[in-house]
C-alpha cells in the first residue's frame, strides 16, 4: 500500500504552507542586506546588530521579560492552588459554576478582557504601567496554567497524599514533599505557557500599559505603523525563536511526565 | 506447647487496645457502617473479611482518619480518637497499591515518617537499616519504587508503615497485587514480623484463605454490620449464620424443619428421605424451619452403604479433580445436590467411582451445623 499519495502529500504541503510560509517570509527578510524589506540584496545580520543598539527596543524587551517572569509565576502559583482544589475538593456547592469561571477567560475576547481591566484600573485609580500589565497578564494565563495542572492533578493517585498525611505531614506539608514534586513536570509547562502568552500579548497590554512601560509586541506594532523595517523582522524573528523554544521546552516536559507516569503505572500492573 | 493460648478476648480484665462504640457511617442515603461495636486487643492480627461494599474497608479508613465518623465513638488506647487528624494518630497504613512516593528512593520512603517526626539523623538512618533488615530490602535502598519488584513494593510499603512503630498498623488488602505463591510466602512473614514487632495488626481482605491463615481474629461483615467476629477455627466449625458458612470455605446446605429428639435433632428436609441426625447447642421448636450446613470434607462418599449415623444414596455428577483432593457433585433423590470431598491418597488410575455411579454418602451427627432461619 502506498502510505503517501498525491492527495494526502498535497494537502499537507497546503497546508503546512498556509501555516508557515508567512513566518518563513519574515525569518528569510531578516537577514535580507537591503534597507527596503521587500527587496533582496544579499545575507547579512546587521540589522540584528543594529537591534541590539537601539535603546528603545531593549528597553522594550527588558520591559516584556520582567512582565512575562512576574506574571507567569503569579499565574503559575494561583492556577496550582485552583487547580487543586478543582480537583481535590470532590463536590462543594458552586462547584460547576467555579471551575465554568476558572475556564471563562480562555474563551473571553481579549478586547473585553482589557477593557474590563482597564476601567478596573481606571476605578481604583492604579497608575498604568509594568505593575498593571503584570496583573492582566496573570488574570488570563492563570487559567491556562489550571487547565495544564489540573490535566495533571485528575490522574495522580490520591493515595500518595493520604500516605503522606498517614506519615505525620500536615495537608500543607503533604502538598510540599509529595504531590508538588511529582507534578513539578505540569507546573513548570504550564509556566512555560504563560511566558510564551504574556510575551506575545499585544491587545490586553496595549489596554492595561502606561505610558512607562512598552512591550515589545506594543513596540513592534507602533513601529509598523510608520513602515515595516528590517529590524522589526530582526526582532520578530527572535521573538518566534524564544516562543519556539518555551513551547517545545513545556511539550517536552509534559512529554516525559507522560512517559514517566507510563512507566510507573505500567510497573504497578506487572506487580499485579 | 507451655505456651498459654494468645486469647485476650476471652479475659475479662484484659482492656482493648480499639474499642468501636455505636459507630455508625452514612454516606447521604447510604449506611456504610451500621451501629457497630467491637473491640480489638493489643498484639491481635485482627482480620476484617467480607465481600467489597461491606464496609470493611471505610471501617479501616475510620481508624486511619481518612473517613469521619457520623455517629459513635472509637477509643485507641484509651483515648477517643474521631476527632484527631491523621497525621497525629498512632497508627500507620499499609496501602493496597502500596502507595510509595515515585520520587523518593526506597531509603528515603522509609525514613520519609521517621524525618516528619523530627527525629536526630543517626537515629533515623538507625530505625531505617533496621527496616530494612527487618524486611531484607538492604540491598534496594538506593532504588526508586519502580526499579523494584511488586513483591519487593509491597515490602517497602510495609517497612515504611512500620517505621514510626505505631501503636497500631493497619493493612489494606496487603497482598492483593502479588501473585498466589508470592502472596502465600508474603502470609507468613507478615505474620512472623508481626510477631517480632508485637504490634497490632489490623488487615482488610475479601480473601477468606488469607484471613485464616494469618489473623488471630476474624471478623466477618455483611452490609455495614458484623455477622460473627471470631478466630478462625470457630468461623469455619461453628459459623453463625448461613451468609458465613456460605462465605468461608465450601459448604453443602440443606433446607429443612428441626424436631427435637432425644439429645439431638431431628431435620426433615425432603419427601420420602431419611431425616438428617444432627447435634445442636441452640434449642429448636418442633417444626422450627432451619439450615443444616456440612462441610464437603466432613462428607463420606462410598460405593457401600456406610455404618453411619446418616447415610443418602445418590448418583455421581461432576467430580472436581483438584490434585491433592477431589470434590464429588452427588445428586440424592429429590434433586438435592451434596458435595463430598476425598484426599487422593491413591493414585488416580485406582479410583473406584467415577461419573454416573450410584454411591452413598455419609456423615456423623456432629458434622454439621444446624442455623437458624
Amino acid at each position: 500500500m502506498r502510505r503517501f499519495s498525491w492527495f494526502n502529500a498535497t494537502s499537507l504541503t497546503l497546508g503546512f504552507a498556509f501555516l508557515y510560509l508567512p513566518m518563513i517570509l519574515l525569518v528569510v527578510y531578516s537577514f535580507n542586506e537591503s534597507r527596503l524589506v521587500t527587496v533582496w540584496a544579499g545575507f547579512s545580520t546587521k540589522w540584528y546588530g543594529e537591534l541590539l543598539r537601539d535603546q528603545e527596543f531593549l528597553d522594550a524587551a527588558w520591559v516584556t521579560v520582567k512582565v512575562a517572569v512576574f506574571s507567569s509565576t503569579i499565574a503559575t502559583v494561583l492556577g496550582t492552588m485552583a487547580a487543586y482544589v478543582m480537583v481535590r475538593a470532590g463536590r462543594f456547592w458552586g462547584r460547576t459554576l467555579f471551575s465554568g469561571m476558572i475556564y471563562a477567560p480562555l474563551v473571553m475576547p481579549e478586547v473585553i478582557t482589557g477593557l474590563s481591566l482597564l476601567l478596573l484600573f481606571i476605578g481604583l485609580g492604579i497608575d498604568r504601567g509594568v505593575f498593571t500589565i503584570v496583573l492582566a497578564h496573570t488574570t488570563f494565563s492563570m487559567c491556562y496554567v489550571s487547565v495544564v495542572v489540573s490535566s495533571r492533578l485528575a490522574n495522580f493517585d490520591r493515595s500518595l497524599e493520604e500516605a503522606a498525611l498517614d506519615l505525620g505531614c500536615s495537608h500543607f506539608a503533604a502538598f510540599r514533599l509529595v504531590t508538588l514534586p511529582i507534578i513539578a513536570p505540569a507546573v513548570i509547562s504550564g509556566w512555560l505557557l504563560a511566558f510564551t502568552l504574556s510575551l506575545d500579548d499585544l491587545v490586553i497590554a496595549s489596554f492595561t500599559t502606561g505610558p512607562s512601560a512598552t512591550t515589545l509586541p506594543i513596540r513592534i506594532f507602533s513601529a509598523i505603523r510608520l513602515g515595516v523595517s528590517p529590524q522589526i523582522n530582526a526582532l520578530s524573528t527572535l521573538l518566534i525563536a524564544v516562543v519556539t523554544l518555551g513551547v517545545i521546552t513545556a511539550s517536552i516536559m509534559s512529554k516525559r511526565a507522560a512517559v514517566a507516569q507510563a512507566r510507573d503505572e505500567q510497573a504497578a500492573i506487572r506487580a499485579e | 506447647m507451655a505456651q498459654t493460648a494468645f486469647a485476650p478476648w476471652d479475659d475479662p480484665d484484659e482492656r482493648p487496645l480499639i474499642e468501636f462504640r455505636g459507630v455508625s457511617k452514612r454516606f447521604g442515603d447510604f449506611t456504610a457502617i451500621d451501629d457497630l461495636t467491637l473491640n480489638i486487643f493489643e498484639r491481635e492480627f485482627f482480620a476484617l473479611l467480607g465481600p467489597s461494599g461491606c464496609g470493611k474497608t471505610t471501617m479501616m479508613r475510620m481508624l486511619a482518619g481518612f473517613e469521619s465518623v457520623t455517629e459513635g465513638h472509637i477509643w485507641l488506647g484509651g483515648q477517643d480518637i474521631i476527632d484527631i487528624p491523621p497525621n497525629k494518630r498512632p497508627v500507620n497504613m499499609m496501602f493496597q497499591n502500596y502507595a510509595l512516593f515515585p520520587h523518593l528512593s526506597i531509603w528515603e520512603n522509609i525514613a520519609f515518617g521517621l524525618k516528619r517526626e523530627g527525629r536526630p539523623k543517626d537515629e533515623i538512618a538507625a530505625r531505617v537499616d533496621e527496616m530494612l533488615r527487618l524486611t531484607r530490602l538492604g540491598r534496594f535502598a538506593k532504588r526508586k519504587p519502580h526499579q523494584i519488584s511488586g513483591g519487593q513494593r509491597q515490602r517497602v510499603a510495609l517497612a515504611r508503615s512500620l517505621a514510626k512503630a505505631p501503636k497500631l498498623l493497619l493493612l489494606d488488602e496487603p497482598l492483593g497485587a502479588l501473585d498466589r505463591k508470592l502472596r502465600e510466602e508474603t502470609q507468613f512473614e507478615l505474620m512472623d514480623i508481626q510477631e517480632k514487632t508485637g504490634t497490632t495488626f489490623v488487615i482488610v481482605t475479601h480473601d477468606q484463605e488469607e484471613a485464616m491463615t494469618v489473623a488471630s481474629r476474624i471478623a466477618v461483615m455483611d452490609e455495614g454490620r458484623l455477622v460473627q467476629v471470631a478466630t478462625p477455627d470457630v468461623i469455619y466449625e461453628a459459623p453463625a449464620s448461613v451468609y458465613v458458612a456460605d462465605f468461608i470455605g465450601d459448604v453443602n446446605i440443606v433446607e429443612g424443619r428441626a424436631t427435637p429428639e432425644g439429645a439431638g435433632l431431628r431435620i426433615d428436609w425432603a419427601e420420602g428421605q431419611a431425616p438428617i441426625a444432627a447435634r445442636s447447642d441452640s434449642a429448636f421448636a418442633r417444626g422450627q424451619s432451619c439450615h443444616f450446613a456440612i462441610r464437603p470434607e466432613k462428607v463420606t462418599i462410598d460405593t457401600e452403604r456406610p455404618d453411619r449415623p446418616n447415610a443418602f444414596r445418590g448418583k455421581v455428577i461432576d467430580i472436581a479433580y483438584l490434585g491433592n483432593i477431589s470434590t464429588y457433585h452427588v445428586e440424592l433423590a429429590g434433586g438435592q445436590m451434596i458435595k463430598a470431598q476425598m484426599v487422593n491418597a491413591r493414585r488416580l488410575a485406582n479410583r473406584q467411582i467415577t461419573w454416573d455411579d450410584e454411591v452413598w454418602v455419609g456423615f456423623t451427627e456432629t458434622a454439621g451445623v444446624v442455623l437458624e432461619g
